[in-house]
């Protein structure tokens, strides 16, 4: 018997080390292994066994229950009530059987710390087919035949990319890898990174050989420490074995791969910006034309790819180019991974091929709304990108698709929202995140963000005026013409679209001094309906100025003067007599 | 602790600590960074004279040491306390609910948003995305990650590492 721990991020933070730790010390009768992140985050943490060839997947497994839980496994009573409690149910096996994994296909199966595990799943298979058989040029064709594009955010086609490197003359080329992954609500670069990173180091190694650089960097971010330390591992064993260092595999091919850490600032996403921090500098973007294909890293010809899409490259190079591009539309080949999170059910990564609809991804695969709650819009592409609403629904995931919504395919960050979100409020939020996370170097950018974040504070705090919506239009457009980089023409997205879909909402927090969504605290006030009371008097105990007063068994009342809107009353009734 | 004359602050940190580091990437070009992030884990911030140090013995002008120092989140100067909250702000944390957990933080500890408390104890930095969304909201504590954060299991958690550290 082989038991197998979930260990993501995701799943330490929800008690898989413990669990781990625990088989590892009280069991003698089966082995013990890890795996990486299978994205069912909701489900975590996650313990797989594996019997006489059957798997059994077990969710949500808690500490306290370890004891019977182990015992149960030694007996090989899987009919036991407690396993079957916890067992993968139907319903949640649809949440992995409507995917199609190719990015991830080895994440939450293949021990992430073992090459061994990476070799026996066919990994590095591609590469010494490449270093054997291709040329570079022929390896450049094969991408183009998939028609790979970019999955940062950008979407451009990668083979393009390879091919301005390759043709750039030089001794000395760079190959950098952006794990970045700043937007916030993104995480399936680390998740590829966590969970297997040979995958990784296959697909870099193949785009090295491609454009002829002899160095590779992968930049990532401070924040993701498990990644780094498994890319670490596992480029110390990719040497070892002789796929890293010099004459590769015999082929006569070397290439050589590091990791930089960075230190936090949004902007490193963007390649020039983070050219300038691998070179210890402010990460503060350069003037295009040169291209980093011509003039990047310390000058050289560099080309920089983002980690899902090196996650493909391998699997295409083994699949052809065409079987690639079979999956999608005419517009976008292959799959997309997307991270689902915010009021949905079933949240965790999903990996689909493009041309789905975003109703597919959201309702089919991710449940709907928790709580019965109804979906409002959907935010992707992170601050460069855009919400959503109901009615766009059924728009297929393609990049021009899209970004014809006013939202991008972005780097794949979905964020459900439902009634209760305010939609002023979250362009508001992202507002607040682009003023900071501006470097500085544009006027429009540094200045308008700013700006625009003063009036949107204005708005959600109920001091709107006449002429707010319209002046933040002409900031949104000024900051779009005015900006180098993309993150200064991409930071008025979620502002733009949450007024072309739910101008309503901004209207209303303006002239009516309302919030629709019942989120704005300064636009609210707190009631309790008299029919539903029991006098119960939790609430009143609860308020931390003692604005709710009553009788026990009898129904209590808020002073609104005294009311600070902190909505402690409401979450702590039972009985749901607290509105706003 | 010997005056410093560089930059006239009270103190000066043990640069013997820092000489292996220095010894490494000097004169590595482009390792700016790289010798920040390690200083930064050995004094646990970025003293000043640290950097005036950084900047004499790599060459680079004390104001760019600085420049670059002061771009990145990552980089503190001021000490923090023996636990570092760092509450996630990303917007699944932020839809879930993330405001009322750091109001909770700031409540328990009578500090905001990078301070620390005056027992040295606790510090909190709101950070951008930790990359847990599935488990919004979520906070790290030193390098332990906490996820479906509340109100009342923050209280739990503060008070738990309190009771520890008082032990």
């Amino acid at each position: 018997m082989k038991i197998v721990v979930g260990q993501g991020s995701c799943g330490i933070a929800a008690g898989a080390g413990k669990i781990y730790d625990y088989f590892k010390e009280n069991t003698s009768f089966a082995e013990i292994s890890i795996t990486g992140c299978i994205g069912m985050c909701y489900l975590e943490p996650i313990v797989d066994v594996i019997h006489d060839g059957i798997k059994r997947t077990y969710c949500k497994v808690s500490a306290d229950i370890l004891p019977e839980f182990s015992k149960a496994l030694e007996e090989k009573d899987f009919e036991n009530e407690l396993l079957k409690k916890y067992e993968l149910k139907d319903e949640d096996k649809a949440f992995l059987e409507k995917q199609t994994r190719i990015a991830l296909r080895n994440c939450g199966i293949i021990n992430p710390e073992s090459i061994d595990d990476y070799i026996q799943a066919g990994g590095y298979k591609a590469l010494t087919k490449v270093l054997e058989e291709m040329t570079p040029e022929q390896v450049i064709e094969v991408i183009k035949t998939s028609g790979l594009a970019g999955r940062g955010g950008a979407g451009f086609p990668t083979w393009f990319k390879w091919n301005a490197a390759r043709q750039s003359q030089s001794e000395q080329k760079y190959l950098i890898c952006n794990a970045d992954e700043g937007d916030p609500g993104a995480f399936m670069d680390r998740a590829v990174i966590e969970s297997d990173p040979h995958n990784l180091i296959e697909g870099m190694l193949i785009g090295a050989y491609a454009i002829g650089a002899s160095e590779a960097v992968v930049y990532v971010r401070a924040e993701y420490p498990l990644a780094i330390v498994r890319l670490t591992n596992a480029i110390k064993q990719a040497e070892e074995r002789g796929f890293l260092g010099n004459n590769i595999a015999g082929s006569g091919f070397s290439c050589k791969m590091r990791i930089k850490a960075g230190a936090g600032a949004f902007v490193c996403g963007e390649e020039t910006a983070l050219i300038e921090s691998l070179e210890g500098q402010r990460g503060m973007p350069r003037l295009k034309p040169p291209f980093p294909a011509q003039k990047g890293y310390w000058q050289q010809p560099s080309n920089i790819n983002n980690v899902e899409t090196f996650a493909n490259v391998a699997w295409i190079l083994s699949n052809g180019g065409e079987a690639f591009a079979a999956m999608g539309t005419e517009d976008s080949k292959g799959t997309k991974v997307f991270a689902l999170t915010g009021k949905i059910k079933r949240g965790g990564l999903v990996e689909i091929p493009m041309g789905k609809t975003l109703r597919d991804v959201i309702f089919d695969i991710g449940g709907g709304i928790r709580n019965n709650k109804e979906f409002k819009a959907v935010q992707m592409g992170g601050p460069s990108g855009g919400c959503i609403p109901t009615e766009l629904l059924d728009t297929v995931i393609d990049y021009k698709k899209l970004s014809a919504t006013g939202a991008i395919m972005g780097s794949g960050g979905m964020v459900v929202m439902d009634e209760t979100t305010c939609m002023v409020d979250m362009a508001r939020f992202f507002l607040d995140f682009t003023a900071k996370e501006s470097c500085g170097k544009c006027i429009h950018c540094r200045i308008g963000t700013k700006r625009m974040l003063e009036i949107l504070n204005r708005i959600v705090n109920g001091e709107g005026r006449d002429g707010d919506i319209e002046l933040l239009e002409e900031l949104c457009m000024t900051i779009k013409d005015g900006a180098l980089c993309g993150l200064g023409q991409t930071a008025p997205n979620p502002v733009l679209t949450t007024i072309k879909y739910f101008r309503n909402e901004y209207e209303a927090h303006i002239y009516d001094k309302k919030c629709p969504a019942g989120h704005c605290a300064s636009l609210i006030t707190y009631q309790i309906d008299a029919d539903k009371c029991r006098g119960c008097t939790l609430c009143a105990r609860q308020c931390p100025v003692g604005a709710i007063s009553g009788k026990v068994k009898e129904p209590h009342v808020i002073d609104t003067e005294k009311c600070i809107k902190c909505g402690k009353c409401r979450e702590s009734c039972k009985f749901g007599a607290i509105h706003v | 602790m010997e005056h410093c004359e560089n930059c006239k602050c009270k103190e000066k940190h043990d640069y013997a600590l820092l000489a292996p580091v220095l010894e490494e990437y000097a004169k590595v070009p482009g390792s700016l960074i790289t010798i920040l992030q390690h200083a930064q884990e050995i004094y646990g911030y970025l003293p000043t004279d640290v950097l005036w140090h950084i900047a004499e013995e790599t060459g680079i002008k004390p104001a760019k040491v600085l420049g670059v120092a002061t771009f990145y989140t990552q980089f503190r100067f001021k000490p923090v306390g023996k636990y570092l909250i760092l509450l996630c702000c990303g917007t699944a944390c932020h839809v879930n609910g993330a405001k009322k957990i750091e109001e909770t933080i700031c409540e328990e500890l009578g500090i905001k948003d990078g301070d620390t408390t005056d027992d040295g104890l606790f510090s909190l930095k709101v950070v951008a995305c930790l990359g847990c969304c599935s488990l919004s909201p979520v906070m790290m504590i030193n390098d332990e990650t906490y996820g479906s954060l509340t109100p009342d299991k923050v209280k739990k958690i503060l008070k738990e590492l309190r009771e520890k550290s008082e032990a």
